[in-house]
């Protein structure tokens, strides 16, 4: 209510103080920008009369008050039963065209008007009416003139935010067999229930697999499927030319621009070092977002197999030997080789303090690197992992494991408070009691992920922004508005701008809700989240400008989302890698040729032919043998130290370069 | 002469001293005169060109002084034409009957001036006109009495200390308890003020100093009271510090084919030289080659050349199972107890994440202490692909192709490990201000991880590599590279002097510019080593210590007390106190000189401290026992280094319980076989073959072919996979809440 009491103290100011259409907070005008028309928009169009008026009150709240006078509420949202007390004006009425209209159809409006909402940016927020139409947000300001038979929503000054982006989520993916529970209509279901209007998938190919034909299998199973607008994120869980070749046309031609590469999950999609470096160095040059899940896998399971030999088979065990060392150390070394490669990386998964604490330190030194804490990192810890439940522990079960830290979540969400965390996804990768008893025995066979896309925003808004440690642009920054620009959908996506997808929220922050399995909408029997009170709640969701969620009452229809398709070279990432390259650009010494006397040496050797797959090769063993060879050679050379033939002897034509010591 | 000033100066150093006195008491079978009753090298002095001469003609490996046992005038002692003869005539003896003493006995020797120094010496009467026969006895009760010396060496360290003494008191009673012996931290260190106006005496008992290696020093203190014959050094109130470790040296390396410029001889001539009077040297076994065989190897190199006394790392430059069997064997027979793996080198020593994690664990349970060479060896081998393909061949491509970041990875990367597996971890050759600063913060952390950075990367920096001269150029190549920011040498000083690194080394690995030249067309193939072991002790007093970062006490600490501490030598190097190693260097502070390739005492033609100016250097250096550097002229004797075997250390075990819970009896879903954690067994991987990883792959393509088809499969089947409550109902699995 914060926003709303500093509303209310704007209106005492004078007319000539408070703008028409201006926020209480002083805005950052950006004049001239990408989105000059979202200020000009209002300006033209809505003429204030009242507000011109010189000892006059500004319009916008006589105008909301006069409006329930005039119409009474038709719709009531009513979320949880705290909000039975509430005022009329707190609640969003939805007022029909035609008002026969049976509500169920309202999803199949076309064109809807938002009025007195308080739209809430990145950048600022401000008070202003939203005209959408064709799933497009056609005008944004005051008073704005728009055609007959319009579905009008009174925000009544609630906060109207971009639709949320989760940019991380597994949905229907399979996994050695069995797919998980939640397919992409449960899963996007659950998503809108939780004010998240785009999700992003991974598409995760068998190693040895076509990552192309992959990926038309995830497009057509969402397709088929999802409720709400998607994009994709392509895993490369193996890697040589063919694949490099996939990579390059699902830039081009597929809409992809983010790929995750493993570092854990040893022989199964594991990457080396080296594979890494190609892999970066390919995606620098093309323009896609390097994602990793890092963790060190090889350490792992070594670790594993500790565990288990020393009888740990429980779900505890995970989390044991996957200490988050490993996950920090796996975050250095990628950022290392990010920064090697001039290649944006994108962290996903950001589970402990110390893996997040070397994102803030790489991005102080200036690596363009993104960390993406997700909804279980940021709302729980890893206590339950020693629970003697083991149907509730082995829900917890996710890689990296959840910190048994119990300030980690605290922590998180001040770094993303302060922008050294970018954005949140969820991982939402849900698997049944049955499908986690796999690993009854064997942690290690456990199937992971957690659920997470539902609960996201209100997880943020509960623990970051209820608490102060971020504001509601932020808030709209990390949920939508950064993995916007990451994935260059921005402004399409992520903002409430004429032009823009109407893809948005009317965001209630005074409702509480309880998490419990009981009521979610995602198929799992647990959550993790479970007896969890969360502040903040979606009121209404509008997705491609239908009303998909009102009322409490979800109206989504499976097949109705649209793949989006990404572009490379997210300027939100690409700007500075661009300009960098241009600074980097390496020169040789010139000098003159060295023809000094040389010694004889054994040619196997040590640079020797420095290329990534080299270790697979079969030059190994000739390599080896070589170095036996000089081995032995070397023993009788011991003798005579310094042979006195090879010393350097000026040779008769002059040293051409050598100078003599200076 | 010196007493009553001395015992004044004692009167005045009590409080200063009292704090670090830590008496000891020795069980040893003390039929025989106590061991460390003491000839004297004094107080060292550089002009004493006799005493030279003397040693020279003494080239032998045991050099004995001896002479009537008075109390010797520290400045007239070595003048006396007596000397030589008795020093030939000692030489004689040493070899076909081990020692005699032909010297008078020596009267208990009352306090002279004051009642306040009391030194109770008794001298074994039977010890002084021992007769040849005797000595054959004696001879076998010093062996007993090394042995002894050697467990109670490494007991020293761990004992607590007491309530310092106020006075000197050394209590040497024969008898067949136990004998007290009082020592001092830093050793002599602290005594600045005392020798300023007077004389410390050392005494080192000549004839029985070569047979009492273990407990080398006699006594410490003022007013000594010495056997005859002794040699006096008159210090002039110079420093007397413990002669410098260098802990990381790589004398006549071998490298494909070449070796390293600088043998043992030479190398440890230079470290001499420089005040070092011990090297560790690293092993490097070429893959394939068995560690002892290599062990062996260099010990006979090191035993036929060294001059000073050695140990040596054992590099593990590859790992299967039978590996853990030769560690073992090394540590419990051959006194290794530090092993260094390399992250860099790929395809050739380095080893991979699992193996580390399996050489670390290895290490670990049997008490030694893991080194890592700490570079990113698959970034680096791509990068030098890259500068390569960029038409860069220079030794300025050296560096480009190893940023600092890939230092400072695998150094994070090696702490993670270390710290997973609990092992002690030591990185050799920090080089850049982010791979100190990731020790340090470890450190912070509590991670039990030392810090060595080298000559090189303390007193130069990597701005050299892009020199005209390629010769010059190629002399700075080493792995990790001088760091080409400049303030980086000030930066690893300042950690230096704060503890967050501990130990200084040389990696002192010289080639010459013709065998540098090998890479002249390709920077990967320029051998890499730079020197360093001469300068060393130098570099760190003059950037350290005359800049006030530390103080002579770190000083010691930095150049030899730590090393000797970390690699368990200590005491018996690393201080200076009764009974550990003659190994002392006397440091004249103000000495200034100018470091050149054309004075060095190294083989190779380029020094990378050219032009340097160094204040700090060792006036007089002595090594077991023997003075070899004095006057500025080496005294060294091929061999005469012996190999110093160093004990493990005692290892703890943490312990990890699972939480008991019931048996699941729910419903569990089927899954196919494809097991999702291949068999983390890494040793497979390199064991007997190292082309493993061919297969590795292939599993990998088959297993994803058949789990391919599977996942079209079991789309449809997903509803079928809902959890039912089975009709048994759950048993374990509480309902939520």
């Amino acid at each position: 209510m914060a926003e709303r009491k500093r509303a209310d103290r704007d209106d005492d100011l004078p007319v000539y103080l408070a703008r028409p259409g201006t926020a209480d907070q002083v805005p950052r005008q950006k004049y001239g920008g990408l989105f000059c028309n979202v200020e000009g928009a209002y300006e033209s169009k809505t003429i204030d009369f009242d507000a011109l008026t010189v000892g006059q009150r500004s319009s916008r709240s006589p105008r909301a008050t006069n409006r329930e006078e005039l119409k009474p509420s038709k719709h009531e949202t009513n979320f949880t039963p705290s909000h039975t007390q509430r005022q009329p004006e707190d609640t969003v009425q939805i007022k029909n065209a035609f008002e026969n209209e049976p509500p169920q159809n309202l999803h199949k409006s076309e064109r809807l008007l938002i009025k007195g909402g308080r739209i809430v940016n990145d950048d600022q927020s401000f008070y202003a009416d939203i005209y959408m139409e064709d799933g497009v947000i056609k005008q944004i300001g005051d008073n704005l003139i728009v055609p007959g038979g319009v579905k009008t929503i009174e925000a009544n000054g609630k906060m109207v935010i971009p639709g949320g982006i989760d940019i991380h989520t597994h949905l229907q993916m399979p996994f050695r067999g069995t797919t998980t529970v939640d397919d992409f209509t449960q899963g996007t279901k659950a998503a809108l229930a939780g004010g998240t209007t785009m999700i992003v998938d991974h598409v995760i190919p068998e190693p040895g697999s076509s990552l192309v034909e992959a990926f038309e299998r995830w497009r057509e199973w969402a397709d088929e499927k999802a409720c709400c607008d998607y994009s994709l994120h392509v895993d490369i869980t193996h890697w040589n030319d063919s694949v490099k070749q996939e990579v390059e046309s699902l830039i081009k031609e597929k809409g992809v621009n983010s790929f995750q590469v493993y570092m854990a999950f040893k022989d199964l999609y594991q990457m080396s070092n080296s594979e890494l470096y190609e892999i970066f160095t390919f995606l620098g040059e093309h323009g896609g977002i390097a994602q990793v899940h890092a963790e060190n896998g090889e350490i792992i399971a070594e670790e594993q197999a500790r565990m288990l030999e020393m009888g740990i088979t429980g779900p505890e065990g995970h989390v044991l030997s996957r200490p988050e060392e490993l996950e920090a150390e796996a975050v250095f070394r990628a950022v290392t080789i990010a920064s090697q490669t001039n290649c944006p990386l994108y962290v996903t998964r950001v589970m402990s303090k110390s893996a997040a604490d070397i994102i803030s330190q790489a991005r102080k030194k200036g690596n363009v690197v993104f960390g993406e804490p997700i909804s279980a990192s940021l709302g729980t810890d890893g206590t339950h992992y020693w629970s003697k439940n083991w149907a509730k522990a082995a829900s917890f079960v996710t890689s990296p494991p959840l910190s048994p830290d119990p300030t980690t979540p605290d922590y998180l969400n001040t770094l993303l408070a302060s922008g050294d965390l970018s954005v949140v996804g969820s991982a939402h990768c849900t698997f049944s009691v049955a499908q986690k008893a796999i690993g009854k025995d064997d942690f290690t066979q456990i199937p992971e992920g957690v659920n997470g896309a539902e609960e996201r925003m209100s997880i943020i808004w509960d623990k970051a922004v209820v608490t102060g440690k971020m504001d509601e642009n932020m808030f709209v920054a990390v949920t939508s508005t950064n993995a916007a620009k990451i994935l260059n959908l921005y402004p399409r996506k992520g903002r409430i701008a004429v032009g823009s997808d109407s893809d948005l929220v009317i965001w209630d922050t005074d409702a509480v809700r309880t998490i419990t399995a009981k009521t979610h909408n995602s198929a799992a029997e647990y959550n993790v989240f479970e007896g969890m009170e969360l502040r903040g709640a979606p009121m209404l969701v509008v997705c491609q400008g239908k009303i998909v969620l009102e009322d409490g009452n979800l109206h989504a229809s499976a097949g109705t989302g649209r793949f989006i398709p990404c572009t490379p070279f997210p300027d939100f990432a690409y700007k500075r890698v661009k300009a960098r390259k241009q600074l980097a650009i390496l020169k040789a010494v010139p000098r003159g040729m060295y023809d000094g006397p040389v010694s004889e040496f054994l040619p196997m050797s040590r640079g020797g032919t420095p290329s990534a797959s080299a270790r697979t090769s079969p030059t190994k063993v000739p390599v080896r043998n070589l170095h036996q060879s000089g081995f032995t050679l070397s023993g009788p050379e011991e003798a005579p130290i310094r042979p006195a033939g090879r010393r350097i002897v000026v040779p008769p034509g002059g040293r051409s370069n050598i100078t003599s010591l200076s | 002469m010196s007493t009553t000033a001395a015992a004044q100066l004692n009167n005045n150093e009590e409080p200063g001293l009292n704090g670090s006195w830590v008496e000891l008491e020795m069980n040893g079978n003390t039929q025989q005169p106590n061991p460390s009753l003491p000839s004297l090298l004094g107080n060292g002095n550089q002009g004493e060109p006799q005493a030279s001469q003397a040693l020279e003609a003494v080239q032998e490996e045991e050099e004995v002084l001896t002479g009537g046992l008075e109390h010797v005038p520290s400045s007239s002692s070595i003048h006396n034409g007596d000397m030589e003869k008795i020093l030939l005539d000692a030489q004689h003896e040493s070899s076909p009957s081990s020692s005699s003493c032909n010297s008078p006995p020596r009267p208990h020797s009352p306090d002279q001036d004051e009642g306040q120094i009391t030194f109770d010496v008794e001298m074994p009467s039977e010890r002084d006109c021992q007769s040849d026969d005797d000595s054959l006895e004696k001879d076998k009760e010093d062996d007993i009495l090394m042995n002894k010396g050697e467990s109670w060496v490494a007991d020293w360290s761990s004992r607590p200390e007491n309530i310092p003494p106020k006075e000197f008191h050394f209590r040497h009673p024969k008898r067949s308890g136990s004998v007290s012996l009082s020592m001092r931290k830093t050793g002599a260190m602290k005594k600045g003020g005392v020798f300023s106006a007077e004389f410390l005496k050392v005494f080192m008992p000549s004839l029985l100093l070569t047979h009492l290696l273990a407990l080398g020093l006699g006594q410490i203190g003022e007013n000594l009271i010495v056997p005859g014959g002794v040699k006096t050094i008159d210090a002039h109130g110079r420093m007397l510090i413990p002669g410098g470790i260098d802990v990381h040296t790589r004398f006549q390396m071998p490298d494909r084919g070449m070796t390293a410029a600088d043998d043992f001889y030479q190398g440890t001539r230079a470290a001499l030289a420089g005040g070092t009077t011990m090297i560790i040297d690293h092993v490097v076994p070429e893959p394939g080659v068995s560690l002892i065989a290599a062990f062996n190897q260099w010990r006979e190199w090191a035993d036929h050349k060294s001059c000073c006394d050695y140990s040596l790392h054992v590099d593990i430059t590859e790992w299967h199972k039978g590996m853990q069997e030769e560690l073992e064997a090394l540590v419990k027979d051959h006194g290794v107890n530090s092993f260094l793996v390399y992250l860099a080198y790929k395809d050739i020593f380095q080893l991979n994440d699992s193996q580390m994690y399996e050489v670390f664990s290895a290490i670990r349970d049997l008490g030694a202490i893991a080194q890592v060479h700490a570079e990113n060896g698959d970034i680096i081998a791509e990068e030098q692909k890259r500068i390569l393909g960029l038409g860069i061949t220079g030794p300025e491509g050296h560096v480009l192709s190893r940023p600092e970041e890939v230092e400072a990875e695998a150094v994070n990367r090696a702490v993670t490990v270390a710290n997973q597996t609990n092992c002690p971890l030591y990185i050799t050759k920090v080089m850049s201000k982010s791979a100190a600063d990731v020790i340090a913060q470890a450190r912070k952390k509590g991670t039990v991880v030392y810090g060595e950075p080298i000559s090189a990367s303390l007193g130069t920096d990597g701005t050299h590599y892009w020199s005209k001269n390629w010769a010059k150029a190629a002399a700075y190549i080493t792995s990790p590279p001088l760091s080409p920011d400049p303030t980086t040498p000030d930066y690893l000083n300042s950690l230096l002097a704060c503890g967050d690194l501990q130990v200084t080394g040389s990696a002192h690995c010289t080639f010459n510019t013709s065998q540098r030249a090998v890479g002249k067309d390709n920077f990967t193939l320029i051998p890499e080593g730079t020197n360093g072991t001469e300068e060393r002790m130098s570099i760190v007093w003059d950037k350290c210590v005359v800049t006030g970062k530390m103080d002579e006490n770190q000083f010691v600490a930095m150049t030899s007390t730590n090393a000797a501490k970390i690699f368990n030598l200590y005491p018996r190097k690393g201080r200076i106190a009764v009974g550990s190693d003659a190994d002392l260097v006397l440091w004249d502070p103000d000495a200034t000189k100018i470091i050149s390739a054309k004075s060095h005492h190294l083989a190779v033609e380029y020094n990378i401290f050219e032009g340097i100016e160094v204040r700090g250097a060792p006036l007089v250096v002595i090594s077991q026992g023997k003075i070899v550097l004095e006057d500025g002229n080496l005294h060294t004797t091929e061999g005469s280094g012996r190999y110093i075997t160093r004990k493990p250390f005692p290892d703890y075990l943490a312990e990890l319980r699972g939480v008991p819970r019931g048996l699941y009896d729910g419903p569990v879903c089927e899954v196919t076989v494809t097991p999702k954690v291949m068999t983390p067994v890494t040793s497979g991987k390199t064991s007997p073959v190292k082309q493993a990883p061919q297969p590795v792959r292939n599993l990998h393509q088959s297993g994803f072919s058949l789990s391919g088809a599977q996942i079209d499969d079991n789309v449809p089947r997903r509803t079928t996979q809902r959890i039912v409550a089975p009709p048994g109902g759950r048993a374990n699995i509480t309902s939520l809440g």
